[in-house]
């Protein structure tokens, strides 16, 4: 335990700050940079709510200590769209009623950005598999399963 | 319809949802803010011999530390049962109840002062189950002081219509059943959270993830003996409810106490484990069932006696226990009918309400049974319903009023989309089809606490910006009433949505309103909004046609214009604000809803009023694995009647996700308890299921245009949760022929049900 002086890079800007040696990630985010757009879900490494990118990988920032994170490039839900452009996955959930109460939403947003780069021509059940450690208790995933899908062709063409 | 009522609409927040922008609760943060924790009972059932506070508060960081008999004053949502304290006094009932509450600088301050605090138990004998609470007991022993008998029942619900008993006796056709349902939960994903500030004007403001602002004002009022006048409660974004969200809790008037206490903001947020262990969720429930049809397949009479597992506290108790009966009077014509419901206590976290409040373990058992005696018959499972569904308007044996139903045309719907007629009872062995039917209100009658208010008052406020701001007490929780509110003005008023602006949920700036629960929002406050708009319009026609010398009346509100069909008058939204507005100002316009007067005159006859139900039918399509026992559910068919859908978008996403949340509950949801701990408090042992489990789903909003709801609209939030649990248990009995009389639905219990069969 203790504190510890260290320089993050989160959504390309670097600073220092100020550490204890056990925190994660999650609780920087929220608690010291007030980005609160990762959402704390459980906190046990099982609903998702909290992916962020850590160069260019979705992890669980509940999971992952702030210390590991040293030299990384961290990107948080707020910087995924650019002003007023949504990012594709963003505009379909939106569109397409992929949301309801929002609060997995950026979770899957950072889970479903990477997975489409990777897999950019994703079946529908890829797209369920990819999706599987997101909890979403309402919509029934149908609605995100869509609007994935439908920013998929749309990234494509 | 021109506006937006009708079609698909996005959600008006959704943009600051996907970028991570709208606040929770969780999000706020305060200025000079103190941290709560607690310390919660390792014991489900003792008097507290020792509680000494003195080394937390010198804990360094900790400011304040607070224990039961500093907020002595009782509470509970239903003012007939006030049964709880925000934290535990003297005794404790449940593991993991509140027994102190410290506010330090920082959560890890408020956390180890916690754990200073010294604490001893004297239990006292333990009621875990149900059958535990049905026996007499010593005074001292008891649960609960008022329990009457000995014994630990919380309440009786009972209601007899024409002797159902005598019936069952006779009839060509009779079932008797008995039904377990284990207890699941709501599992919303944000956790509960409060902050709580002290103002310099000696007033209270609360921002909580509440579904019902209106009921934790109240609360907090009684409670902190404020008067409501000094108290405001703010609903911010929120992460789910369904009914988890629809109590006040402890933590928020223990939150709001430590910011009156130590006058500064004071924030509480849980861990899951804690969202898991304060629960509210379905009651754990023991049906004992007789159904009976005469030899032409009408059914005669339904009698059942019911328990449930209440937990430690009342909550929506008394409601869940009429609900479990009243409920079951549609969508079939039952005119021998009765019930008697039993609530007990128990030591464990308390139960209240959930996504079809109390009514969907016994429609699980009234479907289960239909599919019995449609085989008992040798006829069809859709015939025999069709053969029993209640018309149109008219009253059930308990004086329901059924107005608009569509549950014919939804059965009709599914019946046809699945290929009902060519392929059920022809499938392959461990494939197979199962249909279910199920009805729900569209808000309650009557209040929970009785007064003199409407139900709900929504405002509409024109000012010289062209702008209409919509003021409403509903509270959005994901389903989407915020975008109703702003449909329907720009519907009334024939401009865009971008005209419209909502201000929500805040009992300082915001009508009265009820809260979010027993699915009334979108019928009682989109019947008010509407009035409220159309207030509006009325009051600008007046003043144009005044100005214009034309006849109020024949002004059309249309595409951002105001006009006369001749186009004598032509007037831009602007022109048209500038007259309405001139020599006056900003005006402000109110609607109210007040349910009509219903039902019979006999005790209990209060329980089930609504002025609309809505009805629906699902079919699902599972395939069962005879060696593991595995159920795979790969599609269901879900038919909804809600009268008409405001926003067809919502009403998908509300079906949708009630067949998640049934699924849940059929095949992999249970709340475990060993000794009284809850075992399996967290997302890895609770199962709700993943992207993986979904089913393919194909949806039918049936529309049966509601007399008298907004443009036709009825609920479609809780009742599509109904029809889906006992769709999957009567397509596993036509895949495998086994009858699952307990959920969840669980491996083990189809192969033990496997071998018995065999």
């Amino acid at each position: 335990m203790g504190l510890k002086q260290i320089e993050l890079t989160v959504n390309g800007f670097s600073s220092p700050f100020l550490v204890q040696s056990d925190e994660v990630l999650l609780f920087t985010l929220r608690e010291r940079l007030y980005l609160t757009g990762t959402k704390e879900g459980c906190n046990q490494g099982t609903c998702g709510s909290c992916t962020v990118l850590l160069d260019g990988k979705p992890v669980l920032s509940c999971m992952t200590p702030t210390i590991r994170c040293v030299g990384k490039k961290i990107i948080t839900i707020e910087s995924i769209s650019s002003g007023d452009t949504l990012h594709a996955i963003q505009k379909h959930l939106v569109e397409k009623g992929g949301l309801q109460c929002g609060f997995c939403t950026p979770g899957v947003v950072m889970t479903m950005v990477p997975f489409l780069e990777e897999n950019p021509k994703a079946s529908r059940e890829e797209i369920k598999e990819g999706l599987s450690g997101n909890l979403c208790r309402c919509t029934g995933y149908k609605k995100i399963i869509d609007a994935v899908e439908n920013a998929a062709e749309e990234m494509r063409s | 319809m021109s506006g937006p009522i009708g079609k698909p609409t996005p959600f008006i927040d959704a943009v600051q949802k996907v970028t991570g922008q709208a606040m929770y609760a969780g999000d706020y943060r305060m200025p000079n803010m103190l941290y709560v924790r607690f310390l919660r009972s390792t014991e489900s059932h003792a008097i507290i011999s020792k509680l000494d506070i003195s080394e937390a508060e010198s804990y360094p960081g900790v400011c304040a530390v607070v224990i039961g008999k500093e907020i002595p004053i009782s509470f509970g949502v239903l003012p007939i049962s006030p049964d709880e304290n925000a934290i535990a006094i003297d005794k404790v009932r449940y593991k993991g109840e509140i027994v102190a509450a410290v506010a330090a600088e920082t959560i890890e301050a408020a956390r180890e002062g916690a754990k200073k605090i010294q604490v001893e138990y004297e239990p006292i004998r333990l009621f875990l189950e149900p059958e535990d609470s049905l026996e007499t007991c010593a005074f001292h022993e008891q649960i609960h002081s008022h329990t009457k008998n000995g014994k630990n029942i919380h309440k009786t619900a009972e209601l007899r219509f024409n002797e159902p008993e005598k019936e069952i006796k006779t009839a060509a056709h009779v079932r008797k059943e008995k039904f377990k349902f284990a207890g699941v939960t709501h599992a919303f994903t944000e956790p509960h959270s409060t902050i709580a500030i002290w103002n310099g004007d000696d007033t209270l403001t609360v921002i909580s993830a509440t579904q019902v602002p209106h009921y934790l004002h109240r609360n907090l009022a009684k409670v902190l003996e404020l008067p409501m006048h000094r108290i405001q409660v703010k609903k911010p974004a929120l992460g789910g409810g369904f009914g988890g969200k629809s109590d006040p809790f402890p933590h928020e008037i223990i939150t709001a106490y430590m910011a009156m206490k130590t006058k500064r903001p004071v924030k509480c947020t849980f861990s899951r484990e804690e969202v898991f262990i304060t629960n509210h969720g379905r009651h754990p429930t023991e049906i004992d069932m007789s159904l009976s049809c005469d030899q032409n397949g009408k059914i005669t009479a339904l009698d059942t006696d019911i328990i449930i597992d209440g937990g430690a506290y009342g909550s929506f108790g008394v409601v869940t226990s009429y609900y479990n009966g009243v409920l079951l009077q549609g969508p079939y014509r039952i005119n021998k009918f009765g019930f008697r419901t039993r609530r007990v206590y128990t030591n464990k976290s308390q139960c209240g309400a959930m996504r079809g409040h109390g009514a969907v373990n016994p429609r699980y058992a009234v479907e289960v049974m239909l599919d019995m005696l449609a085989h008992d018959m040798n006829m069809d499972p859709c015939d025999l319903r069709i053969n029993n569904f209640l018309p149109e308007n008219t009253l059930t044996v308990g004086q329901l009023r059924i107005t608009s139903n569509g549950v014919r045309e939804c059965l009709d719907t599914v019946r046809m989309k699945c290929d009902w007629d060519n392929r059920y009872g022809k499938l392959p062995s461990g494939h197979g089809l199962g249909v279910a039917c199920g009805f729900f209100i569209s808000g309650s009658a009557l209040p929970i606490i009785w007064n003199r208010y409407p139900q709900t008052v929504v405002h509409a406020k024109l000012d010289f910006d062209g702008r209409i701001v919509m003021f409403s007490g509903a509270s959005d929780i994901g389903q989407g009433s915020d975008t109703v509110l702003v449909q329907i003005a720009a519907e009334e008023l024939g401009i865009t949505m971008g005209h419209v602006q909502v201000e929500v949920s805040d009992t300082k700036t915001t009508p009265m309103d009820l809260g979010s629960y027993s699915s009334r929002v979108t019928f009682m406050v989109g019947n008010a909004a509407k009035t409220a708009v159309a207030k509006v319009r009325e009051e600008m026609a007046k003043a144009i046609a005044n100005e214009k010398g034309v006849i109020a009346e024949k002004l059309i509100f249309n595409n951002c214009r105001i006009y006369t069909k001749d186009e004598t008058v032509d007037l831009s939204w602007e022109e048209g604000v500038e007259i309405a507005l001139a020599g006056r100002g900003a005006f402000v316009e109110s609607g109210y809803y007040i349910s009509p007067k219903l039902g019979g005159t006999f005790k209990g006859a209060g329980a089930g009023l609504s002025p609309a139900y809505s009805f629906g039918s699902f079919i699902s399509e599972v395939k069962v694995n005879p060696n593991t026992g595995e159920v795979n559910v790969i599609k269901i068919w879900g038919a909804h009647d809600c009268g008409k859908a405001l926003n067809p978008l919502s009403v998908e996403g509300q079906i949708e996700g009630s067949i998640h949340m049934g699924l849940g509950q059929a095949i992999s949801e249970e709340l475990r308890y060993k000794n009284g701990q809850q075992m399996n408090a967290n997302f890895f042992d609770y199962r709700i299921p993943s992207s993986l489990d979904t089913p393919d789903m194909d949806i039918t909003i049936i529309e049966s245009n509601d007399a008298e709801g907004p443009y036709g609209a009825k609920e479609a939030g809780e009742g599509p949760i109904h029809p889906v649990l006992p769709s999957i248990g009567n397509a596993i009995y036509d895949a495998v022929g086994i009858r699952m009389m307990e959920l969840p639905i669980t491996p083990d219990k189809v192969l033990s049900k496997l071998k018995m069969g065999k």
